[in-house]
This record gives C-alpha cells, structure tokens and sequence, in this order.
C-alpha cells in the first residue's frame, strides 16, 4: 500500500525525500518484526540489568526503534555505520543476533565481543560500534569541514531524543535546529518515530551521496522511553506525562501496526503471532546468555595487537605472566 | 574522642559548599552538575543554594568547556571544572596541559591559572574499556600540574579545599567506587578550615618489614592485605600518598630505611606509571642501600579494562596479589 508520510525540513536541499512511501506486505512485517524484536530485546535488558545480571552502564534504545530499522531499510549491509553507546539496536539491524547482543551484555563467551567490550562496544562487519565517548561538538564540525571538502559519502545523522542525558537540549544548544548545523552541509529534519519517513529519508540522502554529491545531515526526531542509562531513572527532567504522551501518540511500533491492520495488509492475529515468536526468540537469547559461561582465563590478554607475534603481557606482579595471541 | 561517618561523596559535597561560600570567586561547572545533582550525585544540593551564576551546566563538550573554566581562572575567578570521569578529559586534554598546566611558566611568572579538575578516576564495575582508565600516570608526567588522589572521607575534605586554595591547576582524582564508603572523621576535621597540605603522604598503618605505597581505593585493599599478614607475622607499613604530584619521595625513603623492603600498588597500568617512578626515585636517592630485596610493584593488568566480570575482576590487583607479593618480596 502507499501511505503519505510528513514533510521533512529542508536546509540547503532544492527538493527533499517523496511525500509518499509503498510499502509492501512483505517489507512490513519484517520492519514490525525487527522493531518488536529490539523492543522486547531492551526491555529484556532492562529486567536483567536490574536483577544484577548486567553490569556497568546499559543505554537503551526503546522507543527509537524506527531510527535503526528505517535506516537500515535505506543502505546495505556493504556501506559503513557507526554510533554511539545506545548501540543495541544498530547491532542487531547491522547483522548481529539477539542471542550474541544479550550474552555480550551478561559478559559470556557467546557474546559479539566474546565478553570483553559489554554494552557500550559491539562491532559486527561494516559496524564499528557501539562507543563510549562522545565529545559533542568540536570534533563534529571538523569532520562537516573534511567531509564537504573532500566531497566525502557520508550521512550524519543526528538522533534527536530531546535530551543530552539529564540536559533537555534548550539547555545544552545555541540552535536546536540541528539539521542546519552542517551550515555549508544539506540537512534534512525528518520524523524518527515513522519508519518509512526514516527509509525515505535515508534512501534520498544515500542516494545524494552515492551520486557524488558529498556529505549530507538527517536530524531524526525521536524519543527515549527509559531514562540516559539504567542508573538514570530519567524523571526528574522530564514528566511521566511527556513519556506517556509520545508512548500513547507516537510509538513506532503501533504506528506501524495500525497502518498495516487498516489498510488490511496483515491480520490481527498475524502481528500477534509475531509477538509470540519474538517473545520466544527472546527468551531463548536470555536464557543463552544466563548460561552460557564466562570467557575463559586465558583469553584475557587476547586481542591486544593483530597479526602480531604472541607475546607476554604483564600480569598484577612482576612474577605473572601472562599469555597474549592475536 | 568525637567522630562522625562522612562518606567520600558527602566529604566532597560539604568541602565544596564550604569553599563556594568562603569565596564568591570560586564556581563549579561541567555535565550534569546542577540541575540534575550531579552525575553521581557530588555536588547534590549546591545548585539549589548557589544558583546558575555558581553551580554551571555545560552541555556535551569537554574541549570546550575546560577552555572556558581555563580563561575564568586566568582572568581571577576559581573554578572547578568536573569531568564526568577523568576518561573524558581526554577530550580535553590539551587545556589542561598546555592552557593550564604550562602557562606560568611559560609567562614567566605573569599569569596563574588556579584550577581544580576534579572527577572520578580509573576502574568502576563493569563500565568497559573506555570508562576505566587510571589517568594517574598521563597528569603525573606534567610539570606544572599538582595531582592529587585522594583515599578516605578525610582525604578528600581536607585534599579539596586545599586544591580549590591553590593558585595553582591542580588535577584532583576521585574515585567511583569509594564515592559511598563512610569513614570516621575526626572533629578538627570538621572545621571549615581544615586543610591537608597537598604533597605530603600519610602512614595509615605502621609497621617494621615491609614498605607498601599506595593511592585511591588500593589502599583499602594494602589495609586489608596488612591485616591478613599481621596475622603471619608480617607488618606492614601502608602509605597512603595521598598526592601524586609533587610526590612525597622523602616518606617513603624514611619509611623504606626502617623497613628496608618495598612495594607498590596501584589500579593502573604498569608501563610508565606510578609505581614505576616511585621505584625509580628510590633507585636514585638514599633509600636504596637499605633495601634487601628489590622492590617491586602490583599493578593492573597491561591491558584494555574488559567488561565479563571474570576477566575485570583479574584485571586489577587483589588483595591475595597484594599478599603473595608481599611474601614474595620478604623471601627474595
């Protein structure tokens, strides 16, 4: 069916993404099924990191689901992408499985990062994390710089979840327009919640670069139902009014769902089956990753140089040595 | 004798308000300071009594925002720049060394810069390899910096107010995992002007065979290992370093020439760090001809902090490689 999706905002750009999205049945249940699948993986993780079972820090990715599917559903599994520590959900569109997601965050050997990078630091091909530092300007308008120069084929994209953790981004930003900030960079300001928005828009600006274009910048404007991370209950910056508004109004999920049931391209029952099987595939992770077992001693000091000679490495003492193999 | 139990974090807390009252020069900016309490909760309370104009929130930007509190102190405000950890400070790392640390002397002596950077340092629980980095070592190497890192309650009370006193910039590593641990503090403690003079060590425990150095939350754990081997026999003399720059070389040679055997511990890295300079500085100066076995140092392990918690856990020293290394050392 084809559906008209908003209006994105334009900086710089004569004509932006069509007005209307064709979706099939087919591409439908599969962007259901994925965004259900990092939904229920979150708030699996949830669960666990409160019994303990996870550690460290733990940033979900609930209620941005539309960003990574919609992006996905936009370039190919050979172009490049990296992100930040909210990295869950890019790992599993990026190839990585829920089974290998759940048992990196649990730390076992069964993990993407065989247990030594956690939540902040999985990498699959074409898929460079998953990182923990953000350094949030600076930096970005240098690379705006290189990138128009060098007429580079890059998408910056900016999740807008309107908070930069307990700072609202009134707070933190001269101009909150972000998809201007590129300044000499095209930009475009889309809705993140609608996932044929987000695929649109990705399509078109992959398509501007792929063209020889060079750089261009997408703001999408998305929304975090948890909190920063697991140890910011992330109420006392905003109201649970808000939260309850955009779960009730804009939840990608149901969006997708009701588009889908009233212009009869699945059934009820169909979506709910779906659910099942995700709950099910779920479970199964959890269940891996709650025992399979923590990686061996030995590979403590793997990993520290490629194609390299093995070496020693230092243990706490002078008297511990330890083995390291690339 | 009086003692209340003060947590680190309120030690830090209550050392801050009280600075921040004394002299209006003195501000604190940096991520989630005020409205939010504080990232893990240090400056709690201090935006609601001191206001925008004191208690700052900077958006995501450390580069930037380290540069800003670097220009107030240079032009005679007192900041204190936090960093949410001392891993981000990597991002701003050249303020702090080439803006702060260098400029008087590159002034000739014209212009100061009194800045406290202050935030957690080295290893949490489970925050991975890019959150666990003891930067120690990295501030020690700069002349002009004063590093601090602090252990106790007391530590980070009288340490603080003495870094925000300093006209000097003055690194100031605090540690996570230590922020909830309660200590007894004395009563002088308590006064509004109780300083601890930065570059001197303290003796937390004496004892006759062994010298055993250390800083931050390691020196729980050389507590907790002098315990055990009190129990065999063997006592330890635990120093708490309590700076890092300009080291106190003097308290651990005396103490080396009582005891006449050493080791340090530390949660960084060995290569180039701080137990490295401690052993070389005994290396050089009097201390070495009482030594009867080389002395040596319980670091973390040379590598990138991983997350499973069996790997993190063998990581860092423990207080059974405290102990073995201790013996190891005795029998040498």
């Amino acid at each position: 069916a084809t559906f008209d999706i908003k209006k994105c905002d334009l900086h710089k750009l004569e004509e932006g993404p069509p007005l209307q999205a064709v979706l099939t049945r087919e591409e439908g249940l599969q962007y259901y099924r994925t965004m259900q699948t990092i939904r229920r993986m979150e708030l699996k993780a949830d669960q666990l990191y409160k019994q303990k079972i996870i550690r460290g820090f733990c940033h979900l990715y609930d209620g941005q689901e539309a960003c990574a599917v919609g992006i996905e559903t936009g370039i190919n599994l050979s172009d490049h992408l990296i992100t930040a520590y909210r990295a869950h959900g890019y790992t599993l569109t990026r190839g990585g499985t829920v089974r290998e997601i759940m048992a990196e965050l649990t730390g076992r050997r069964g993990g993407i990062a065989k247990g030594k990078g956690g939540s902040m630091h999985m990498y699959t091909k074409h898929f460079y994390g998953g990182n923990g530092i953000v350094g949030a300007q600076g930096q970005i308008f240098e690379t705006y710089n290189m990138a128009s120069l060098w007429k580079l084929p890059c998408i910056f994209i900016c999740e807008n979840n309107k908070y930069g953790m307990g700072t609202s981004v009134e707070r933190a930003a001269a101009s909150t327009d972000y998809y201007k900030r590129g300044d000499f960079i095209p930009g475009l300001r889309l809705d993140g919640m609608d996932v044929l928005c987000v695929r649109e828009a990705t399509k078109f600006a992959a398509e501007h670069c792929r063209s020889g274009k060079g750089p261009i910048l997408m703001e999408l404007q998305t929304y975090r139902y948890h909190g920063h991370s697991m140890s910011d209950p992330g109420v006392s910056y905003r109201t649970r009014e808000e939260i309850q508004e955009v779960r009730s109004k804009s939840d990608p999920i149901s969006m997708l769902k009701d588009r889908m049931l009233s212009n009869n391209m699945a059934s009820v029952e169909e979506l709910k089956e779906i659910d099942v099987e995700v709950r099910k595939e779920i479970e199964d992770a959890a269940q891996f990753a709650t025992t399979d077992p923590e990686p061996p001693l030995d590979d403590l000091c793997n990993h520290i140089f490629y194609n390299d000679p093995p070496m020693e490495v230092r243990g706490t003492n002078p008297w511990t040595k330890l083995k390291s193999v690339s | 004798m009086f003692y209340i139990r003060v947590t680190v974090r309120d030690a830090l807390n209550q050392a801050m308000d009280e600075e921040l009252e004394r002299d209006e020069r003195v501000f604190l900016l940096g991520e989630e300071v005020a409205q939010y309490d504080g990232a893990y909760k240090v400056s709690r309370g201090l935006w609601k009594k001191y206001g925008d104009k004191r208690i700052i929130d900077t958006p995501i930007t450390e580069m930037g925002f380290a540069g800003i509190a670097v220009g107030a102190a240079m032009a005679g405000l007192r900041p204190i720049c936090e960093f949410m950890t001392f891993n981000f400070s990597m991002q701003a790392i050249d303020q702090v060394i080439n803006s702060a640390a260098k400029t008087y002397y590159m002034s000739a002596g014209r212009q100061s810069v009194p800045i406290v950077f202050r935030g957690p340092n080295g290893a949490s629980a489970g925050v991975a390899a890019q959150h666990s980095q003891c930067f120690a070592a990295w501030y020690g190497h700069c002349p002009g910096l004063k590093v601090v890192s602090p252990w106790s309650a007391e530590d980070a009370r009288g340490l603080l107010k003495s870094a925000i006193r300093d006209d000097n910039p003055v690194v100031f590593l605090e540690n996570e995992l230590m922020y909830g641990v309660p200590f007894e503090m004395s009563e002088e403690s308590q006064s509004k002007d109780f300083l601890i003079p930065i570059g001197k060590a303290k003796i937390e425990r004496q004892g006759n065979h062994i010298t055993v150095v250390s800083h931050s939350r390691m020196v729980s754990l050389c507590l907790d290992a002098a315990a055990v081997l009190a129990k065999e026999g063997i006592e330890c003399e635990v120093i708490n370093m309590r700076t890092i720059r300009p080291l106190d070389a003097e308290a651990i040679e005396t103490s080396v020439m009582k005891t006449n055997h050493l080791i340090t511990v530390e949660g960084g890295w060995p290569q180039f760090g701080v137990g490295g300079e401690i052993l070389a500085r005994i290396m050089e100066g009097p201390a070495f001809n009482y030594l009867d076995a080389p002395a040596v140092r319980v670091t973390g392990v040379d590598i990138p902090m991983p997350y499973a918690k069996i790997l993190e856990d063998n990581s860092v020293p423990q207080i059974k490689d405290i102990i073995f290394s201790v013996k190891k050392t005795l029998n040498a």
